[in-house]
């Protein structure tokens, strides 16, 4: 259901810059408050959490409600110490995970 | 009863008054109270100042389907000065939680971006809870053409 996730990260950065960082997934985000054309309610289905670390650390997480849009997007910032990987994780209700990686360079 | 314009008149306005009371009793949609009741929950029980914290929403927006939403805190990010969560409500959608940010010292700033759905006109609210206790808050109202919970 969700596809390739677009993430936007810098290539490279100063030591201890703080960048902005974008992310979309493709998800339909369906939140339980439809109906189908019977009239029956279409069960939920969404994204519930999203995490990003850097080397293993917290950076920015998002839980998320049936009230985000459909295909998730987040804008955020970040400081990068030193040259590394972000991880990204998008959680799905149906126990499906999502994951990316960018890495940056500190020069 | 004869059927003089006066008796007629009043029949009316009886019926409308009785029309929009009973209207009023069944609120389909979470409430004003609801949400303050979370945003009590978010803080523990502490009120929240104003001040600090910055949501920034589109005065009207046409697509209630896709609603973006920009909040911030002024804050240095580090040691105790650090924003811990940000919580965001919508006080006129069915459910009233939208998403809850989390940072660390790692964020760099406390910003955060997204996209929200909202069913009708009301305000968006957001909750800052910083490390050292302290909460703040801010509110807007949006105005929505086109809901966002299609039914």
């Amino acid at each position: 259901m969700a596809s390739k996730p677009r993430i936007k990260v810098p290539k490279s950065a100063s030591a201890g810059e703080v960048i902005t960082i974008k992310t979309l997934i493709s998800h339909e985000m369906e939140s339980g408050q439809r109906k189908d054309k019977d009239g029956n309610p279409i069960p939920r289905q969404i994204i519930n959490k999203f995490t990003c670390t850097f080397e293993g650390q917290m950076v920015f997480e998002c839980d998320l409600d049936p009230a985000i849009s459909a295909n998730p997007y987040f804008e955020f910032n970040a400081k990068v110490p030193a040259s590394g990987t972000f991880k990204f994780t998008w959680l799905d209700d149906n126990g499906s995970v999502y994951e990316a990686e960018e890495s940056i360079e500190v020069n | 009863m004869k059927l003089t314009r006066r008796n007629v008149l009043g029949l009316t306005v009886g019926a409308v008054a009785f029309a929009v009371a009973g209207a009023r009793i069944t609120p389909a949609f979470a409430s004003v109270e609801e949400t303050e009741k979370s945003i009590m929950d978010f803080t523990g029980g502490a009120a929240p100042a104003e001040g600090r914290i910055t949501l920034t929403a589109p005065e009207i927006a046409e697509n209630g389907n896709t609603v973006p939403v920009t909040v911030t805190v002024d804050s240095a990010m580090s040691g105790d000065d650090l924003v811990e969560s940000i919580i965001i409500f919508a006080d006129g959608n069915p459910n009233p939680a939208v998403a809850t940010f989390h940072f660390s010292e790692l964020s760099g700033a406390a910003l955060a971006t997204t996209r929200i759905r909202l069913a009708k006109t009301q305000n968006v609210v957001a909750v800052a809870k910083m490390k050292d206790g302290s909460v703040f808050i801010d509110k807007k109202q949006v105005k929505v053409t086109i809901g966002g919970c299609g039914g």
